[in-house]
């Protein structure tokens, strides 16, 4: 047994859609202590979300004195402080109050769509995308910036006298931990910068002529820097006493870090973070690869002075949420759980199958006309079939993303590191193998984002030497072997795509 | 016959009445429907409400029926539930211990895994998922029939084989041990079902102290155990996993 309870620690505030986290981990890559704090979701109209960012920065400053105060460390014991945060979600603050001039608009709100549309103008959502690996989508951060300027008085004019500073939540953070209005660094890693719509993935710098035309002065967006780097030490503040002087080192999107928690360093490994939704990356090097399939580009990781490192991003809307749904829509199950049994008192599907296009199909169709629709149904039909369809749109959706994956990189999925909520479901990870034909593995430390910042701001201060002592403290907890016949699979997977076809063209407009 | 017992009969006519078209009464509706006085009714009442069968609206002082009631049919926990709430706690256990875990469940005359956390080397392993292990020689199977009378009446009718020279299998002797398993909360399995393997097992309790499953550490002798027995520190690992994910399920710190 090593548990022991002295340093030296690595500390990781997770600034997510939800809660503020921290978690320190020791140098095996295990968590020692963590604390957690829930934020308000601010809803102001249908399709808007906010977060008071005031309150997530006090909220941030609680957790890491509390995950501190529960590992029972000192400063001594903390050599880095690693951040990893809720992607794209956008916030202006006065630099010289340090006050945040509105509400942060949260990466689901849709309030940017017809601003998103408008700036497509002829040449559509692709517009930029040759230069910044995304599609004009309201998630991103730059038409975000852009709506606050025009919409909230007074804010233009403000940032055009360089009185306010951008940032997504890793750049508030990282201003307010090394000393805010007192010499704060106003800085975001490649990371967070490539989801902003206004970076170049080439060279890793703000694209002016995009964010000319999208109306966002310059003077307003941080400096890029690497994922693993030291962007200052903590100073003042209420964290201050507790933790002056230590670096803060490093910065990654949540998705990103989850791929850096899972190690997948080399080309080809691809992580999938099964939650509500579900993110899928893989990391293709130092080859930017521009998708033919509807798949993102974005940078992977930065480390020091290294090359970027890039990776194809697929996510899915719905995956745990149809479980969700199952649950509160159709009260079929009591907890999301129950899923499983239900789906396991029948052998296969019955013939039916479930794709959940609530919203319109994603990766790789990019339909918004499509709808969700149950298909080959019959009398034979039950609950349980129903179930079994359920679990089963989760890994076909996967295998989609897998296949535009393989196709955009030449590169074959060689195993598929998982993480998240819907991992502890057995069936549906069994079944995920059978029809990825490639082995699924869940790591031993569940934490993977948190992880992944720890491990990048190890490494800028030398707690770790290489990707390679990561590697090492890689476990595996559980590995599902696919065993489905390949003939089984070919039949499955032609079904479902017949059922894929059947959502298209619902809407009419 | 025997006589019946008079308080249950009232509680019964209580919750019927609750359970009737008018979803809240008051103290003295309830006394005067049922022919009872009132301070008889409040103290059956309050026995009820104790239970959690019934519930007082705290504005009006009203009784309904209460959730407890609700949950009395559908009381089994749902063994996916267990795996995805014991989640957390067995990687810890796994890592911390060094050495595989597994959940266990009581399902017909054995032991049915449902979470494997594979033991963290970089060896070949396969998921045992699904997989049943005897009742009478592993340490999960001890556990379970130490704490579950279902599983122990499975024990008593099960045909006990001998695996190796080890195995119990007489019922007095697994007896006495199912006894030093309630007395200090755990069981072992010194190479009983397998040669040259050993584990150590602790039960998991639902919010109403029922063993819902038993959570335990697989081996090799040579590394899990030390003087003969299990290493004490693997022991405390494993009970305290246990106790963690008990109280994730609701049961009460013990």
């Amino acid at each position: 047994m090593t548990d022991s309870h002295s340093g030296p620690f690595i500390a990781a505030i997770d600034q997510g859609t939800t809660s503020s986290r921290c978690i320190i981990f020791d140098r095996d890559g295990r968590i020692v202590a963590v604390d957690q704090k829930e934020h308000a979701q601010i809803f102001p109209k249908p399709g808007w979300v906010e977060h008071d960012a005031a309150e997530i920065w006090r909220n941030v400053q609680e957790v890491v004195a509390g995950a501190m105060v529960k590992a029972g460390a000192g400063r001594e014991d903390i050599l880095a402080i690693g951040i990893t945060n809720q992607r794209e979600t956008t916030m202006l603050w006065d630099k010289r109050t340090g006050e945040p001039v509105h509400n942060a608009i949260v990466w689901q709100d849709t309030r940017t769509d017809v601003l998103c549309k408008q700036l497509g103008g002829d040449a559509g959502q692709d517009r930029w995308r040759a230069e910044t690996g995304l599609p004009l989508a309201a998630y991103f951060a730059g038409p975000k910036i852009a709506w606050l300027l025009d919409n909230v008085e007074g804010l233009r004019a403000r940032a055009e006298a360089g009185d306010l500073l951008f940032g997504t939540m890793d750049s508030w953070v990282v201003w307010n931990l090394t000393g805010g209005v007192n010499g704060g660094v106003h800085v975001t890693d490649v990371t967070n910068a490539s989801r902003t719509l206004l970076m170049n993935l080439e060279n890793l710098s703000w694209n002016e002529d995009i964010a000319a035309e999208m109306g966002v002065p310059l003077q307003v967006l941080p400096e890029i820097r690497s994922s693993a780097e030291v962007y200052g030490t903590v100073t003042g503040g209420s964290l201050g006493s507790l933790l002056a002087g230590v670096p803060v080192a490093s910065a990654l999107g949540d998705q990103q870090a989850a791929l850096f928690g899972q190690t997948c360093f080399g080309v080809g490994e691809a992580k999938s973070t099964y939650g509500t939704g579900t993110f899928m990356l893989m990391n293709t090097g130092e080859k930017l690869i521009h998708s033919e399939s509807g798949l993102l580009t974005t940078v992977g990781y930065r480390i020091g002075e290294q090359d970027p490192v890039y990776a194809l991003e697929g996510s899915i809307a719905v995956t745990g949420s149809l479980v969700q749904w199952m649950r509160d829509q159709m009260g079929l199950i009591s907890t999301a759980a129950e899923i499983e049994t239900l789906a396991l008192s029948v052998e296969d599907n019955g013939g039916a199958y479930f794709v959940p296009a609530f919203s319109g199909l994603f990766a790789p169709y990019w339909r918004s006309d499509a709808r969700g629709v149950i298909a080959g149904l019959t009398r034979y039909v039950t609950k349980a079939h129903i179930a079994r369809a359920v679990l089963e749109a989760t890994a076909w959706q996967t295998r989609e993303i897998t296949d535009a994956m393989t196709k955009d990189s030449g590169v074959e999925l060689s195993a598929l590191k998982v993480d998240g909520g819907m991992t502890s479901n057995n069936l549906l990870m069994q079944f995920l193998a059978d029809v990825l034909d490639a082995p699924v593995v869940r790591p031993m430390v569940a934490e993977t984002t948190c992880l992944g910042a720890a491990y990048a701001a190890g490494l800028a201060v030398g707690f770790w030497n290489s990707t390679e002592d990561l590697r090492a403290n890689w476990r595996r907890a559980a590995e599902w072997t696919p065993a489905m016949d390949s003939d089984l699979r070919d039949r499955e997977y032609k079904n479902w795509l017949k059922a894929v076809e059947r959502t298209m063209g619902w809407l009419e407009d | 016959m025997a006589k019946n017992i008079q308080s249950l009969e009232r509680a019964a006519a209580m919750l019927r009445l609750l359970a009737g078209g008018e979803r809240r009464l008051g103290l003295s509706d309830i006394a005067s429907s049922l022919g009872l006085a009132k301070a008889t009714a409040h103290g059956i009442l309050r026995t009820l409400q104790h239970e959690g069968f019934v519930e007082q609206d705290p504005g009006s002082g009203r009784y309904q029926l209460g959730a407890e009631l609700l949950r009395l049919g559908t009381t089994y926990l749902d063994v996916h539930e267990l795996r995805a709430r014991a989640l957390v706690w067995t990687d810890d256990l796994a890592r911390s211990g060094g050495e595989a875990v597994y959940l266990g469940v009581v399902h017909q005359q054995g032991v049915l895994i449902v979470h494997h956390v594979f033991r963290p080397d970089d060896s070949r392993q396969v998921l045992e998922v699904g997989a049943m292990q005897p009742m009478h020689s592993t340490a999960l199977g001890k556990v379970l029939t130490a704490f579950d009378p279902v599983a122990h009446a499975e024990l008593v009718e099960a045909e006990r084989e001998a695996f190796t020279a080890r195995t119990l299998t007489d019922l007095p002797e697994i007896e006495r041990v199912l006894e030093r398993t309630r007395a200090q909360g755990y069981a072992t399995d010194l190479d009983e079902t397998w040669e040259g393997v050993a584990s150590v097992a602790a039960p998991i309790f639902d919010r109403h102290r029922l063993p819902v499953g038993a959570v335990g550490i697989t081996g090799a002798v040579e590394r899990v155990c030390r003087d003969g027995d299990l290493r004490p520190e693997l022991v405390a690992a494993v009970r305290d996993t246990a106790r963690s994910v008990s109280r994730d399920l609701g049961a009460k710190p013990f």
